[in-house]
């Protein structure tokens, strides 16, 4: 293929694709994203090959491999189009009878299905199942339509048309107002208005500028951006060339964290092509204006998602982040003014342009507009990724998309915005989840992490946890969050200890506040979000630590022990041979016991268990 | 390393000093450790003070100063992970190799460390031997993820 010169040949190149696309042919699209990788994908792919090639299909098949499909709780994840028919945890061992029954004859394989837990009745179409009803998949549907390493793909689907439109009918001022018309707040986690920023680095004064991309996605349980960035990369170059026409640009940075290498080689092949095909470098689709990208490579620190932490560790200094009297956008990267907007916001940007801020703006909330990608992760049923309107509720998509908690047991929380946000209680599940409103409860949006918590989670050792990393992961350069969350730490550990008194809740709500005035980044200022929202809706599970000395969720190590039920227990032993402390004793068939001196509650011999006979006290 | 590798990364980063991390993160890959020698000679070469690539390599977290085992263990404790009880997981695995999360055995065959999260929460909680998931660990089962590389 040879350079797109102008947005006429862009045009020309997409029908021609379209025109090839498959006349009769069946396409198996497997999911190849992280999650799906770790169930063996990969192998699938292999055998699809194999077996196509031994029925002789290669002209009637083709195998699409796509970034993630979201629903990873059901991995490996193979649709069949045009028929549409969704599988669900595909193995190896299947791919022979998919192609030969529903490929060759046409028949569905009920077993793969997916099944409503509910109605017991098998779904064959993805659009049908419950997880993916109540979602608008706008940024994230694609993924499943593409191949992320073949540029053709996303110009076939549309991709592109958004730049062609910006270039070539659009000054930089009015793509800069439609994004302001559009509504559209920053992704990352504080929310800012991306037009602001835009206008405020365009009026920037100095010749050379930068845009960024942050993909330093490093909240725990959140990756969103890295399925974007593995699944649809050229939506996101395509954002930042927009991005960069309106600010007036000409280099961009792409920030990536190591832990993500198929998203790095993903964004690495689609730079390289985007330049062969004339749509990254000079003189872009004929008009005057240039634009090309590198990708930073991080090396695993928290911190680094903060903006000017980022920008120094582009640099290759520490990622120590600096007070922002004056903003990036006036003096960032190599003190140059700098626009920095996360994977998400990027990915909206042409989505905006083509439809237009009106269409836009009707989806969400009066303050947040468009969609959200969540990731619905720990005690949920169906865990994945989602993305639903602005201002659905919490309910909703715990309990209509992720289909509630597993094995009958009771929701007690749901953690949004990582270690800057907090923890929401049942009563709170009626609200609607944008911007403001989490910003109201004690907690944030973030990037969009969800996690859920059952009775078994204690609310204590999850503020311990956020602690303990936030501590692992401040730079430590500023006083108030290194000694901060040392301090917190220390005070919190002792209450799981059962080491604790009724003032330490005080002195917790102290610390905090003096943190969140003090500290200098928004690490720090955020750092007690988890712990004051568990103390604000779960103060009767700190009292239970620190007057009974109890631990209702029977997590606190020093305040639980293990028993065995009599009643349930048949005296099988697994337990006992299991016991690395051979704290386990008992006669063959008849009830065991377990020595309290010598457990050291490692909890494998409740793993053991067939019968339910261990119990934590 | 020999001297002559460690130009060749450097130079394919066109001697850029802003690219030191990339660079670092190279060797890191290739030695799973940074030694003194080569820092040193990076050092030399983009012309930089030893103690800013001390600094940087004490920074993040994927870099090692000490060699590592011959087989990495790495317990996933993202939120997820962790709620599900990838706490007694690492527990477990510190029990049985006798070190700490981010130790070495004595002989040299298993590094243990902890990662933040790796996006596969579906299967929490998760251990990575040698780059191969292991899902839906539990304490119980911990043992059977060394035992693979143990035989080997």
């Amino acid at each position: 293929m040879k350079r797109i010169k102008n947005s006429r040949e862009l045009e020309k190149f997409r029908k021609a694709l379209l025109k090839q696309e498959s006349g009769g042919k069946t396409t198996v699209a497997i999911c190849t994203g992280t999650g799906c990788q770790a169930y063996g994908c990969q192998e699938v792919v292999w055998v699809f090959g194999d077996v196509v090639r031994k029925h002789k299909l290669g002209k009637k098949v083709e195998i699409l491999t796509t970034g993630c499909h979201g629903f990873c709780e059901k991995g490996v994840i193979v649709v069949l189009h045009p028929q549409e028919i969704f599988y669900q945890r595909v193995q190896v061992k299947d791919v022979e009878e998919i192609v030969s029954a529903t490929i060759l004859r046409g028949e569905v394989i009920e077993r793969l299905l997916y099944q409503d837990p509910k109605t017991g009745k098998r779904i064959r179409k993805k659009k049908d199942i419950p997880f993916y009803q109540k979602q608008n998949r706008l940024i994230f549907g694609n993924n499943g339509l593409i191949n992320p390493t073949r540029i053709e793909d996303y110009i076939r689907i549309g991709g592109y048309s958004a730049l062609a439109k910006a270039l070539n009918g659009m000054e930089p001022e009015e793509v800069i107002n439609e994004i302001k018309r559009s509504g559209l707040r920053g992704r990352g986690g504080g929310g800012f208005p991306a037009w602001k920023k835009w206008e405020t680095c365009r009026k920037a004064h100095g010749d050379i500028k930068y845009v960024i991309c942050n993909a330093d996605e490093g909240d725990p349980g959140a990756y969103m951006d890295r399925s974007l960035l593995e699944g649809n990369p050229h939506s996101i170059l395509e954002g930042m060339l927009i991005g960069a026409y309106a600010i007036g640009v000409s280099e961009g940075y792409i920030y990536v964290r190591r832990e993500y290498p198929l998203a790095i080689q993903n964004v690495e092949a689609a730079i390289a092509q985007a330049k062969k095909f004339g749509l990254l470098g000079r003189n872009i689709l004929g008009t005057d204006f240039s634009f090309d990208i590198k990708i930073s490579i991080g090396g695993g620190a928290f911190v680094c998602g903060e903006s000017t932490a980022l920008m120094s560790s582009i640099e290759g200094k520490r990622g120590e982040p600096r007070a922002k009297y004056i903003h990036t956008v006036e003096k960032g990267l190599w003190n140059r003014p700098s626009n920095l907007n996360n994977v998400e916001t990027w990915a909206n940007v042409p989505l905006i342009i083509n439809k237009g801020a009106k269409w836009y703006s009707r989806i969400g909330t009066e303050g947040s507009k468009g969609t959200k990608i969540f990731s619905l992760v720990g005690k949920i049923q169906n865990t994945g990724l989602v993305e639903v309107p602005m201002g659905i509720t919490l309910r909703e998509i715990i309990f209509d998309i992720g289909g509630g908690i597993p094995d009958g047991k009771k929701f007690k929380a749901v953690q949004t915005g990582g270690p800057s946000g907090g923890c929401l209680p049942e009563s709170l599940l009626d609200l609607q989840v944008d911007f403001d409103q989490l910003n109201e409860v004690g907690s944030m949006m973030g990037s969009g992490g969800m996690i859920v918590m059952d009775e078994t989670t204690c609310m204590v050792d999850i503020a311990k946890y956020f602690l303990n990393f936030l501590l692992d992961e401040s730079c430590g350069m500023c006083f108030p969050c290194r000694e901060g969350l040392d301090q917190l730490l220390t005070i919190v550990t002792a209450i799981t200890e059962g080491k604790g008194k009724l003032e330490d809740l005080q002195l917790l709500q102290e610390i905090g506040e003096m943190m969140r005035d003090a500290s200098l980044c928004a690490l720090g200022r955020t750092a007690p979000n988890p712990l004051i929202s568990t103390m604000r809706y779960f103060q009767d599970e700190y009292e239970a630590h620190i007057l009974k000395k109890k631990c209702p969720a029977g997590v606190c190590k020093a305040l639980i022990q293990y028993q065995i039920r009599k009643t349930k227990c048949t005296g099988c032993a697994a337990c006992a041979k299991l016991c690395p402390e051979k704290a386990i004793s008992g006669k063959k068939d008849q009830p065991h016991e377990i020595d309290p001196a010598k457990c050291i509650k490692c909890g494998i011999c409740k793993d053991t268990c067939q019968y339910g006979a261990i119990q934590v006290i | 390393m020999k001297k002559a590798e460690v130009d060749k990364i450097i130079n394919s980063y066109g001697a850029d000093r802003s690219q030191v991390i990339a660079i670092m993160n190279e060797v890191q890959d290739e030695e799973r450790y940074l030694p003194e020698e080569t820092l040193k000679h990076i050092a030399q070469r983009l012309k930089l003070p030893l103690a800013q690539l001390y600094s940087i390599s004490t920074f993040y977290r994927v870099f090692s100063l000490v060699p590592k085992g011959k087989h990495q263990c790495t317990v996933c404790m993202g939120t997820a992970c962790h709620v599900r009880g990838a706490e007694r997981v690492l527990s477990e695995l510190e029990r049985v190799l006798k070190v700490k999360a981010g130790e070495t055995t004595k002989d040299k065959q298993f590094s243990l460390d902890t990662v933040n999260c790796v996006g596969a929460c579906a299967l929490g909680p998760i251990v990575i031997m040698d780059g191969e998931y292991h899902g839906q660990v539990t304490a119980a089962k911990a043992r059977n993820v060394l035992k693979k590389p143990e035989a080997k």
